[in-house]
């Protein structure tokens, strides 16, 4: 179920776009519903969306599928979206990916025994001054090390 | 360095309004409320400035304005691209988080310019630093009544909201933004028409680059010769160049256009210590690899990149050393594509897969002599028969990685490994010896 102050936050990015064009909302819509959900999606979750902004549902299924950022199988509490383009990878993101891989015993596209922690391997992030780098929710780590990594990883919750 | 997007770089607080008013900021948004600028005045100036899309295809930014049916009745938009997402690119980032006045008074005088009083900046869904800074000084202009309805009575409206994007690459190209933005799948539309005359929602729409949007203040505040003559022929002001890779420091650096990329590589503090330049990409991963030597007589400018091979792209000069093993760089790159294509266009949807697949076996140790011809034919199969320019892009990488490095290919299927760790290994054993 949506919750009404999900459904507040909605409509007011409904409010950004002309009348009768509240379908604009929706890539935020699902946005915001897939974070109270705690990082993934269901169908029950795309047809509330779809009722919400008066759209078919194939339509919102259509863009719940289209963007990378939309999670369709449960996912962990944190999500670790490590960048391995070409940048990153020749500052060594793979091999950090790997020491990342082993400590948390974890393989990319996973989520962790105690389900604290997913890892994504994922296309450019626009950091590329920064690499090797990944984001975790809001925020961008960048030039990260394994002592760097092991900082991060003993502050998640 | 650092004169137009980056001037308030090393200022306490470079995001704040007061420091963004400082430094000029919104004189001529001011001006043009007190009725003291025409749209003509600053069309004239943009076409003096010599600026140029920042985005990568280097359309005159003051011609662009005027395709703009500014006349016609009923509403128009103004959308700023801040999808950045070309791998190698990260300075919109930086001008979001640090300039992001200049980008909200570049697309308010664009608005005036073509009679569009309402705008979008599309934020790539990743980007929440630069997206809350970008609020945040959306909010202080609107506080500091200057964006609106009747702006201080002036008769001139411009509203501007952000938009958040979700994951996709190709919502970069601005066709596919606009169907983004109007929140469905963002696969490019076919042109014509084009979106000056339907665009968002089906009205003329003029989308310009983050970059694009900021260089356009100072241009109107200091004259369009000014920022011309920073520049060189055909390639007027300044540029901001991410340098990423095999450098001791990558960063952003905002320099004059037709600086030398040798120069460029110094700032960026050059290579590592007993590192050799191998090759670098010098606007982003849809433009052609050049070699060392080909890039060190390059300068970065439009018509000196184009004559060394390559295209200037988005500004995005990523720096290969010896140690940069060109068969798994490319499959790197060939992954990426792959990954994001929209699958609306046959040829790529498919051919990216094959230039992935044929890539990746190779350096599983499972390429095959013939792979070499297959990569660079299922290339020429996608180059223009595609919507948009994903198709093209994916095929540029792996036809000029093959055509400069190709030893390194072949050594690859035949030894079934990278001739690069091979004559490291063989250096090191040298030095045992």
């Amino acid at each position: 179920m949506i919750s009404d102050q999900a459904k507040k936050e909605i409509d007011f990015w409904v409010t950004k776009y002309p009348e009768g064009r509240q379908s604009s909302a929706v890539m935020q819509a699902l946005t915001i519903v897939q974070n109270e959900n705690g990082g993934s999606l269901t169908g029950e979750l795309m047809q509330e969306v779809a009722d919400h902004l008066q759209m078919p549902t194939i339509s919102v299924q259509e863009v719940a599928t289209f963007y990378e950022n939309y999670n369709h199988k449960p996912v962990g509490k944190n999500i670790i979206r490590f960048c391995h383009n070409i940048s990153c990878m020749l500052n060594g993101s793979d091999e950090l990916i790997s020491y990342l891989e082993e400590k948390l015993e974890v393989k990319t596209g996973e989520v962790s025994k105690d389900g604290l922690v997913s890892v994504k391997k994922v296309e450019c992030l626009g950091a590329c001054v920064g690499g090797p780098m990944c984001q975790i929710g809001d925020q961008y780590h960048e030039h990260l090390t394994p002592s760097k990594l092991d900082n991060i990883l003993d502050n998640l919750k | 360095m650092n004169e137009v997007c980056f001037k308030n770089l090393d200022k306490k607080n470079p995001a704040s309004f007061a420091t963004y008013e400082s430094t000029g900021g919104y004189k001529v948004w001011r001006k043009i409320l007190n009725g003291e600028l025409t749209p003509e005045d600053i069309l004239a100036e943009l076409k003096t400035s010599g600026l140029r899309g920042r985005g990568g295809a280097g359309f005159p930014t003051g011609l662009k304005w005027s395709f703009m049916p500014r006349n016609q009745e009923g509403q128009k938009y103004v959308v700023c691209n801040s999808d950045e997402g070309e791998p190698g690119t990260c300075h919109d980032r930086d001008i979001l988080r640090y300039n992001p006045h200049s980008v909200i008074e570049g697309m308010a005088i664009a608005g005036y310019v073509m009679n569009a009083t309402v705008g979008y900046n599309y934020i790539r869904g990743e980007f929440m630093e630069p997206y809350y800074r970008f609020e945040e000084a959306l909010k202080d202009a609107y506080d500091e009544g200057l964006l609106g309805k009747d702006i201080q009575g002036s008769a001139v409206s411009f509203d501007l909201y952000t938009h958040l994007g979700a994951g996709a690459y190709i919502c970069g190209e601005e066709t596919a933004l606009l169907e983004s933005l109007e929140g469905k799948k963002g696969q490019p539309r076919f042109k014509p028409p084009f979106p000056a005359n339907v665009g968002l929602y089906g009205k003329p729409t003029t989308i310009n680059n983050t970059e694009t949007f900021a260089n356009v203040p100072e241009i109107l505040t200091r004259g369009g010769k000014w920022f011309a003559d920073l520049g060189v022929e055909n390639s007027g002001g300044t540029k901001c160049f991410s340098v990423t890779g095999n450098v001791k420091n990558p960063a952003n650096f905002e320099v004059p256009m037709g600086t030398p990329f040798s120069k460029l590589l110094e700032l960026a503090g050059g290579l590592k210590e007993g590192r050799t330049l191998k090759a670098v990409i010098p606007g982003g991963s849809s433009t052609p690899l050049l070699t060392a030597d080909t890039a060190m007589n390059m300068t970065m400018d439009y018509d000196s990149i184009a004559n060394a091979g390559s295209m200037l792209g988005a500004g995005s000069v990523i720096i290969m050393d010896d140690t940069t093993c060109m068969v798994k760089t490319l499959t790197r790159l060939a992954h990426f594509y792959y990954d994001e294509s929209c699958g609306q266009c046959t040829p790529c949807r498919e051919g990216t897969g094959w230039l992935y697949r044929v890539l990746q076996r190779i350096l599983d140790g499972d390429g095959k002599n013939e792979d070499l011809d297959l990569l660079v034919s299922v290339g020429e199969k996608i180059s223009g028969n595609t919507i948009c320019a994903l198709g093209d892009a994916a095929a540029t990488p792996v036809e000029s990685f093959i055509r400069h490095f190709r030893h390194e290919f072949e050594y690859y299927i035949k030894h079934g490994r990278s001739i690069v760790e091979s004559e490291h290994h063989l250096i090191e054993e040298e030095a045992i010896v």
